[in-house]
């Protein structure tokens, strides 16, 4: 069990620098994902807090202690691949009994502490096969069995379901969750797959560019996100946005669609130049009706849930969740558009989210400028 | 809709079809003989070549007159015994030594990252590529230098010259492409860098390591110029350099019997290596050229 902490930690890779003075404090037990956008230095991180890289500059602790020079293997971590990276040539029970062997272990005691992790993953039945004879979640489980032997302080995993369909990730995403719960140890996640990060974390930080943008609980980031990156990121299907011109002195904000809204407060200095609205923050009702028009162009219907495309002009097109099929005959009308004022979140030229005090609905006929 | 069924060329009857995949079936087998014969028909001319006394062997019957004579002349010739012995030593010797400065020299050059990397990749690269002629003298001078001339050593230390080239090329190839992660996960394990080539890239090495050390082993044991230059005595020559001066009976018999007897008796030990790891080494030679 530990706390991490990470103070300007950055990175680079000869003039490319991946890493930009990330501040992180974890706590113990926590369950931290980190998600950004591919490319952005998830895995790079996590093989920092892993020792598996040296950061070009930065302090890492674990535990309270300074490990930036520590090698991987005296940190107490547990490192889950994507890849799975299990030892071809070694059967099952030899995969998840490595370290301790390593260790110099008794082969008894070895045995037995893989056999007690390989009941628990129940992959006890396979101790003698190869990698290469597992299925892909056979696999997941012996390298999470790997990991779990070693009894470690920190588990870290980069993207650990994505070779999985979709039924297996779900079901591996409630066991890993499982595992938190027992175990209570600190675990650091990496994933592209929003579900897993809403469902699994305490807390999410969302990496861009090399940057920390926002460090919050799931809740935080998709009802307050600091700013439009973190705002489009989290959420699925994503927020929908649209540039919009502030009239300061008028005191509204007018857009595509016949949007005009009036503002409480306004900022001269710093002007809404873009708002974005969730597509669960969208209603679909009648021409006339509504804060905005557009047309409806499509419509999803995945049983369970449909989704309206709608054109608000000719180059946007925002998406609805709509809660049960509109009537086909309104593909390709008309329709309006209502929102509640807490559903539209307002962002500065610079990307920052703008708290906006209260929204007054103009009327839709209010002609535009 | 009629028209466009007629335009298509109309279907030509099955046994069309069929004939044609015997025929091509038939000229492959045909093109396979030819290579087969052309390859193997010198080994089997030697063969039998050395089964046949005096006379008979200029007439060119090619059925093997079956008569073994000069395999026990061969074997009861204390010289040839011992440059038999010498080969085995020079071979297996250049073979281990040449991977285990192979394995060395590519872990290095594959996996741990500093400036000059290219550069020392490109200057092994060159030093194979230098024709023996080339670095003969040298040579000579060197192993004069060393104290080394008329030993098997001598010879060793030559060989290596060839070898340690292409197997660090092979082998950097072959860690190169072998995955970080699994290595990364047996850091993470506490595995030591001897660990993790002992434990982790040496048993998944096998088929890099026997293609390479069996193409070093063939190097070695066939060798002519460098044995011929700088061996001086008959119980320190290797195989190649005693066969190429078994002399005859008399000055104007040519030993052509006993020279394709001997040319048979060193072949043997290679193709029983090939046949032995002939899996691995197609194994090893196409590594990595698909992912696994
Ligand atoms: N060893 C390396 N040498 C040079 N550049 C590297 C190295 N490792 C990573 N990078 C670069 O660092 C950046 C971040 O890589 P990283 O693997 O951390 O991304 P990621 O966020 O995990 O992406 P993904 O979601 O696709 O896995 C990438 O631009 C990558 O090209
Ligand atoms: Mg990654």
């Amino acid at each position: 069990m530990a706390s991490v902490s990470l103070h300007s930690v950055s990175k680079s890779f000869g003039t490319h620098a991946v890493i930009q003075g990330v501040e992180l404090q974890i706590d113990d037990g926590e369950f931290v994902v980190f998600v950004g956008p591919s490319g952005c230095g998830k895995s790079t991180l996590l093989r920092i807090v892993a020792g598996l890289v040296a950061p070009t500059d930065g302090v890492v602790a674990i535990g309270g202690d300074d490990v930036t020079d520590v090698p991987a293997s005296r940190r107490g971590v547990a490192f889950v691949f994507q890849s799975y990276a299990l030892y071809p040539h070694m059967s099952v029970a030899r995969n998840i009994g490595f370290a301790l062997e390593t260790l110099g272990m008794a082969k008894e005691a070895v045995s037995q502490k893989v056999l007690s992790v390989a009941r628990m993953l129940k992959v006890d039945h396979l101790m003698d096969r190869r990698p290469r004879e597992l299925s892909g979640g056979q696999r997941q489980r012996v390298a999470i069995g790997r990991a779990l032997v070693r009894q470690p302080e920190i588990f870290l995993f980069d993207e650990p379901l994505s070779n999985l369909d979709s039924d297996l990730r779900m079901e591996m995403r409630l066991e890993i969750a499982r595992l938190h719960n027992d175990l209570k140890t600190t675990m650091i996640y990496v994933t592209h797959d929003q579900s897993e990060a809403m469902t699994l974390a305490d807390r999410i930080v969302v990496l861009n560019h090399g940057r920390i943008e926002q460090v919050g609980t799931p809740q935080q980031l998709y009802h307050a996100p600091d700013n439009r990156f973190v705002a489009g990121f989290i959420g699925s299907p994503r927020m929908n946005f649209m540039g919009v011109s502030s009239q300061a002195t008028a005191g509204r904000i007018v857009g595509a669609g016949n949007l005009s809204l009036a503002l409480a407060s306004s900022d001269l200095e710093n002007p809404i130049t873009e708002i974005g609205i969730r597509p669960e923050g969208l209603r679909l009702v009648a021409e006339g009706d509504g804060r905005m028009v557009c047309i409806l162009e499509r419509i999803e219907d995945l049983g369970h849930e449909h989704f309206g495309y709608c054109r608000i002009s000719d180059d946007t097109v925002w998406v609805i969740r709509l809660p049960e099929a509109p009537s086909p005959d309104r593909i390709g009308k008309p329709v309006g558009l209502d929102f509640a004022d807490a559903a539209v979140f307002a962002f500065a030229g610079d990307g920052r989210r703008i708290a906006l005090a209260g929204l007054q609905k103009m009327a839709a006929e209010a002609p535009l400028p | 809709m009629q028209n466009a069924i007629a335009q298509r060329a109309p279907r030509k009857p099955a046994s069309f079809y069929r004939l044609k995949r015997r025929v091509v079936r038939g000229l492959q087998i045909f093109a396979l003989l030819l290579v087969l014969i052309y390859t193997l028909f010198p080994y089997y001319w030697a063969f039998v070549s050395s089964t046949k006394q005096g006379a008979a062997l200029y007439r060119s019957a090619l059925l093997p007159a079956l008569d073994f004579t000069y395999y026990r002349q061969l074997i009861d010739n204390p010289i040839f015994m011992g440059s038999l012995l010498n080969s085995a030593y020079v071979a297996v010797s250049t073979t281990l030594l040449s991977l285990i400065i192979g394995i060395s020299a590519a872990y290095a050059l594959g996996r741990i990252d500093f400036p000059q990397r290219r550069a020392m990749l490109m200057i092994v690269l060159m030093i194979s590529i230098f024709p023996q002629v080339v670095v003969l003298s040298g040579l000579f001078e060197l192993i004069n230098w060393l104290g080394l001339f008329n030993r098997p050593s001598a010879l060793i230390l030559t060989y290596l010259l060839s070898t340690v080239p292409f197997t660090t090329w092979i082998l950097t190839t072959f860690i190169r492409e072998f995955p970080r992660e699994l290595e990364e996960a047996a850091i993470i394990d506490g595995c030591s860098h001897f660990r993790i080539l002992m434990k982790i890239l040496l048993p998944l090495m096998g088929p890099s390591l026997a293609s390479t050390g069996i193409l070093a082993f063939i190097l070695a044991w066939n060798e002519f110029l460098f044995a011929l230059t700088f061996t001086l005595t008959d119980e320190n020559r290797t195989v190649p350099v005693a066969i190429g001066l078994i002399a005859g009976t008399s000055r104007y018999e040519y030993p052509f019997g006993q020279i394709m007897a001997a040319s048979v008796t060193v072949t043997l030990p290679l193709i029983a290596v090939v046949l032995v790891f002939q899996r691995r080494i197609v194994a090893g030679l196409t590594a990595g050229a698909v992912k696994g």
